[in-house]
């Protein structure tokens, strides 16, 4: 048995994995092996991970939505409920929003204060433009009695659309501080990793509305 | 002392209990495979083919990895102990950490036991497969088993009556069993019989078993349905034709009748103290509940947290 | 009345004298606890050094004292349910149904996620960054908030035994039982709030462990040069990542039915609750891999250090952990085989189920050849991890039996399934952690643990264990169903009453690890671990000082091989000298100390037990105030702390020392040896 074995010496490679015999010199192959990644990789990785955890939270909340679509309980389905006019302005809204998020990205990455807080605003205020119509949306529908309530269809349309909308908002209250704090704190390398996750927060929850405004808005009209 | 120094010293110290310690693990091991194989009294006392077969699928599979685990186990306590630091005889291979010939090994044997296995679970599972009807002579008896809080409703669809907290079979028949919730989720589960069936609201579940011989066996539930859970099990009185067709008449001709307002007034949480029958029974009962056409459960109906329910034995 | 929602005088349980008693006792332990770290002016200590604290060993530790906690307050519960199946045959016992269910729920509940998650957890926090030669985690701060967030849903589960009620449907709470129409009380209300604020804590943990271990490593460790219980770590955390946000999205769902009447899962709406079924388990059968995948690694590292060898087949070993994290997502239906999917599907996800055996056999037959040609000392954690091999295949056998979907019809839900489970979670899960326990304390502390009473702990736990869950085999093969308040089948009596007295085994055990405590501090002196290495071990864990200084490597190290530190002090011996020469120290950044978490955990607590009782004025100030501490978190300007050169340099230097006095100890004492025994 002996004879299979392999000798692990110092450096060595026994499970051929390709590295060879070291001189203690660190090879630098990537993937940390040079020693900790920089703050502002491991900021926004760490970030990056956390939309991804995000992505699955909603993945659940589409599951229950596929699921649901055909238990009416008797009431309305997609078809008499979604206004497609709506919804388009309310995805226009949030692209645009997107892109403004990007001129900011440039402005930051150029440290121009008033083009930041010129940028974020109007991103801001298309988030708040989505946020009013997804809520009279809500309110109408409510009105006409296809409330959350009604059925486990609309259960589910009301969370996971709501899900969505919570975020945004949430993702309101931090474009808020962002803006207060390029004023009051410049654009030092703290603030600038802040940024760069309220940005990647901000893109992932348009991806998001895609997925939303497809499955539940376009399939739901177009399908019986 | 000992970052470079090999923690020899510490060893010497360890030896004694180390001894004690493997004989007795190895005790252990034997005395809880003597309970596996040992004499339990329901699944592995059946009473109906396919608690028959479920049990022979039980043990063939503990002894199939029983000649895997049994082996491991004593090599585990084998080799730690004959590689013991005060051992001077064993031959120390400080550098023995990798080789193919033992990876394929111990990937293989693995691999082989779980492709056996699994060969026997996916035969098995189509065999046995509950709503699968049973091959006999005997045209299948229907009975309808409805769970409530807290007792069990079986309908007798054919025969137009039905029974609550007994279960009254002829043995040597199948039964079709169709199994649904009234308000909570129970598993409706006669071990002797066999496999146990989920009973949830709205749903409607088949289940075939069958008892060959007479005799009574404990049915039960077997999923967490409120505080008259534990109260939750019945007689099922597997007997011969004749002693089920005079049971058959004698239930037609005494006992209440099993309409919409004695349904309701099963629907309130209780648990009944004594089984009984009903002489007859609306037609299309079951359908309704299933279809949600009658209400659910009532559930404790605004009494308060930690009051006890009513009528538990 | 509407001031305080739901809540009055009767959430007080005045009428029942055991759990008032029993919550009593533990408001006045905690009161009488406070007072004396008060009194003794403890209080700026703990605040200064542990409270605020955002080092990654500190939290750790406090991990681990809550899970030490949380299991007293479990194994009460245990013994109080099995006291109550000896007494309830034909008989009422002392416990009532709706007692007898929160007991149950309590338990399992606190056992999961208040025991075992939180011991694992803190076990990966005081060691990962350790073996990857690293200073900290990722995000320190973020570290703090987990930890105090997992404390808050701690406390608010402890705060139903004397306020209203704790859940009463099990450990898991299966809609429609746990509806608003079948269970109006609060108890579910706790539940979902307590784990929901306890979850949120555990992703963040996931992500910052994700991004640690692949973003933090010292120069020169490649993915093949991590220790075991880092990679076993990242599977763990990969999984949180990807489970935990299913346990959030389910029980929001439920709590949205309770609270607004939506129909997820509800009997009327159309709602489905056989969703809810597989959504839980989606989350709950990854989580079973979070727990054990860590403890899996805790065995390499225990086994090959205590044989004195490498781990066996490393490179199998990584495939067979990441084999485990990505087949655990596929299996999670072989929990409702008793559905009626039919009979294609539950063969798949049977199959499915018993492939994770494969590499779990790997894993079995690997540590069996690490200590093959080894020198196996024998000390507790070695105990633990025999222990654990030999309880562990039982386990295993029992639960690949469960994964065929036919015998799963006849032992599903009944105690042999209860009796499977505490085989793998007190077999491999808590034997795993308690190994760690013992094998990195000296580590944490400076000192060792008293191995005698360790060995008690050990004798007293495993036998403890088949004491009182081998009968539970039995009992489920005599169709003894789980949570029974009582019974009428005499077959199962005797059975119960041998599981009562395993109960008490276990009990000594625990008593015994209480003595082994307490003997250890009070030896603590003659007990110092000065080297940093009191087990000759071979990760980088062992390469710095016990307690490690803050920054836990004045440089980081080089690594150059899969086991860096055994790989140094060969070196070290081969040269005669210490490998590296005494480097240029540099003050160190560290993260400054944050009161963020526990101020977090409070406003966690205060909303979740506003939620609960319906007080919405207290729910929306406690939303303003978590918004109010991010921006003041946000908003600070110093978030790091600068350690001095002088200071860096003292502190390395005495590590240096000792390793240089013990290499040459070494030396001589082989130049001794040599003279003695020259032909060897």
């Amino acid at each position: 048995m002996s004879a299979a074995s392999t000798a692990l010496r110092a450096g060595s490679d026994p499970y051929h994995i390709g590295h060879g015999p070291s001189t203690g010199v660190p090879e630098y192959t990537g993937h940390g092996a040079g020693g900790p990644a920089p703050k502002r990789i491991v900021v926004g990785y760490g970030f990056w991970i956390f939309i991804l955890s995000d992505v699955i939270l909603f993945s659940c909340f589409f599951a229950t939505y596929t699921v649901l679509i055909e238990a009416r309980n008797g009431g309305p389905g997609p078809q008499q409920l979604f206004d497609l006019h709506n919804t388009a302005v309310e995805t226009a809204c949030l692209l645009l929003s997107s892109f403004s998020c990007g001129m900011t990205s440039l402005a930051v990455a150029r440290h121009n204060l008033l083009w930041s807080e010129i940028t974020l605003a109007i991103t801001g205020l298309l988030g708040l433009t989505f946020i009013g119509l997804e809520v009279h949306e809500f309110l109408g529908l409510v009105a006409q009695g296809a409330g959350p309530t009604r059925s486990a269809f609309l259960t589910s349309f009301f969370a996971l659309v709501g899900c969505h909308g919570v975020h945004v908002t949430a993702g309101l209250l931090w474009l808020g501080t962002m803006m207060a704090q390029f004023p009051a704190k410049g654009f030092k390398q703290t603030i600038l990793h802040r940024y760069l996750c309220f940005s990647l927060f901000w893109h992932a929850l348009d991806i998001i509305w895609i997925g939303i405004f497809t499955v539940v808005y376009l399939i739901g009209t177009i399908t019986p | 002392m000992s970052a470079f120094a090999g923690g020899d010293a510490a060893i010497d110290r360890k030896r004694s209990s180390a001894a004690a310690g493997h004989v007795g693990l190895a005790l252990i091991a034997l005395v809880l495979l003597g309970q596996l194989a040992g004499c339990g009294r329901a699944q592995l006392q059946p009473a109906g083919p396919i608690s028959d077969a479920e049990r022979k699928i039980l043990l063939d599979s503990v002894v199939i990895m029983l000649a895997i685990v049994i082996p491991t186990i004593f090599a585990t306590l084998g080799v730690a102990w004959w590689y013991r630091a005060s051992n001077p005889r064993a031959r120390r291979l400080p550098d023995f950490v990798y080789s193919g010939r033992v990876e394929l090994i111990v990937w293989s044997i693995p691999t082989l036991v779980i492709i056996f296995l699994g060969g026997i679970a996916w035969i098995s599972s189509h065999d046995l497969d509950p709503a699968q009807p049973l091959p006999s002579k005997a045209a299948p008896l229907d009975i309808q088993v409805v769970s409530l809080d807290w007792k069990w409703l079986f309908i007798y669809p054919r025969l137009g009556i039905a029974s609550v907290n007994r279960l009254e079979v002829p043995a040597g028949v199948p039964l079709h069993l169709m199994v649904t919730s009234a308000s909570v989720w129970n598993a409706f589960w006669v071990p002797q019989l066999g496999s146990m069936l989920y009973c949830m609201n709205g749903m409607s579940g088949t289940l075939y078993l069958e008892a060959d011989r007479p005799g009574v066996y404990r049915g039960e539930s077997a999923m967490i349905s409120g505080d008259g859970f534990a109260d939750m099990h019945f007689d099922t009185d597997a007997v011969t034709q004749e002693q089920f067709n005079a049971w058959v008449t004698s239930t037609r001709n005494a006992g209440p009748v099993l309409d919409d307002p004695a349904y309701r007034g099963l629907l309130r949480q209780s648990v009944p103290p004594h089984p009984y029958t009903y002489r007859s029974v609306r037609q299309g009962l079951f359908a309704d509940i299933v279809m949600q056409r009658l209400p659910p459960g009532e559930g404790p109906r605004g009494a308060a947290p930690n009051v006890h329910p009513v009528g538990l034995k | 009345m509407t001031l305080l929602g739901k809540l009055t005088w009767q959430a007080i349980p005045l009428h029942e004298p055991l759990p008032l008693f029993s919550g009593a006792a533990v408001v006045i332990i905690m009161v009488a606890i406070v007072a004396w770290v008060v009194i003794k002016g403890y209080l700026p200590y703990l605040w200064r050094e542990w409270i605020t604290s955002v080092d990654h060993k500190r939290i750790g530790v406090m991990y681990c004292i809550l899970a030490g906690v949380m299991l007293l307050r479990g194994f009460i519960d245990a013994i109080m349910m099995r006291t109550q199946q000896v007494m309830a045959y034909n008989a009422p016992g002392f416990l009532p149904p709706s007692h007898f269910a929160q007991v149950f729920s309590a338990h399992g509940t606190i056992m999961i996620f208040f025991v075992a998650m939180p011991f694992v957890i803190g076990l990966m926090n005081v060691i990962v960054p350790l073996q990857l030669g690293v200073r900290d985690v990722a995000f320190p701060t973020l570290n703090s908030v987990s930890f105090w967030l997992t404390a808050a849903g701690a406390l608010l589960v402890n705060l139903s035994l004397v306020v209203g009620e704790f859940d009463r449907t099990g450990w898991l709470p299966y809609p429609p039982l746990s509806e608003l129409a079948y269970s109006p009380g609060v108890g579910v209300d706790y539940y979902c709030w307590s784990l929901q604020i306890s979850g949120v804590g555990t992703l963040m943990t996931g992500i910052n462990f994700v991004t640690t271990i692949l973003k933090l490593r010292a120069p020169g460790m490649h993915y093949t040069r991590m220790p075991m219980f880092c990679w076993t770590a990242l599977a763990s955390n990969l999984l949180i990542v990807a489970a935990f946000p299913v346990l959030t999205a389910t029980l929001a769902m439920l709590l949205l039915d309770r609270y607004v009447g939506f129909h997820f899962f509800t009997d009327t709406g159309g709602g489905n609750s056989m969703m809810f079924m597989n959504l839980i388990w989606a989350w709950g059968h990854p989580e079973v891999y979070i727990l054990v995948l860590p403890a899996f690694g805790i065995y390499s590292e225990v086994v090959s250090t205590f044989s004195s060898k490498p781990l066996f087949g490393y490179r199998s070993m990584i495939y067979a952990t990441m084999a485990i994290c990505i087949i655990s997502f596929m299996v999670w239906l072989h929990h409702f085989f008793t559905m009626g999917a039919g009979a294609d599907v539950n063969a798949i996800f049977g199959i499915a189920s018993m492939i994770i055996a494969v590499p779990t056999g790997v894993k079995i037959f690997n540590w069996l050849f690490t200590m093959y040609g080894g020198s196996v000392r024998f000390t507790t954690p070695m105990l633990w991890s025999i222990g654990f091999i030999v309880t562990f295949a039982i386990g295993g056998l029992t639960g690949v039996l469960l994964a065929v979907p036919p015998a799963d019809f006849q032992l599903h839900n009944s105690v042999f399934l209860v009796a499977h489970f505490h085989n793998v979670i007190i077999g491999a899960v808590i034997f795993g952690v308690f190994a760690g326990y013992v094998y990195w304390f000296p580590k944490a502390f400076g000192f060792t643990l008293d191995e005698r009473l360790g060995k008690w702990a050990f004798w007293l736990w495993l036998i403890g264990f088949w004491v009182a869950w081998g009968p539970g085999y039995v009992v489920g093969l005599e169709g003894m169903t789980r949570r029974l308040q009582h019974y009428d089948v005499a077959e199962w009596h005797p059975w119960l009453v041998v599981a009562e007295g395993g109960v008490l085994i276990i009990l000594l055990g625990i008593i015994a690890q209480i003595a082994q405590i307490v003997v250890s501090v009070r030896t603590r002196e003659q007990r110092r671990d000065v080297t940093g290495d009191p087990w000759d071990g071979r990760n980088l864990e062992w390469a710095t000082a016990s307690p490690p200084p803050p920054f836990n490597f004045a440089v980081l190290p080089d690594v150059t091989d899969q086991e860096p530190y055994w790989d140094m002090k060969a070196r070290a011996r081969e040269i005669g000298q210490l490998t590296r020469p005494e480097p240029e120290y540099q003050p160190i950044h560290m993260p400054r100390n944050s009161p963020t978490g526990f101020v977090t955990a409070f406003l966690a607590v205060v909303s979740g037990f506003a939620l609960i009782w319906h007080i919405w004025w207290l729910v929306v100030l406690g939303l303003a105030g978590a918004y109010a501490t991010f921006v003041v978190f946000a908003w600070r300007d110093h978030d790091e702390e600068l350690i001095p050169a002088e200071e860096v340099a003292r502190l390395d230097r005495a590590n240096r020392a000792v390793r240089s006095a013990a290499l040459h100890h070494r030396q001589l004492r082989r130049e001794v040896e040599t003279q003695r025994e020259p032909r060897q």
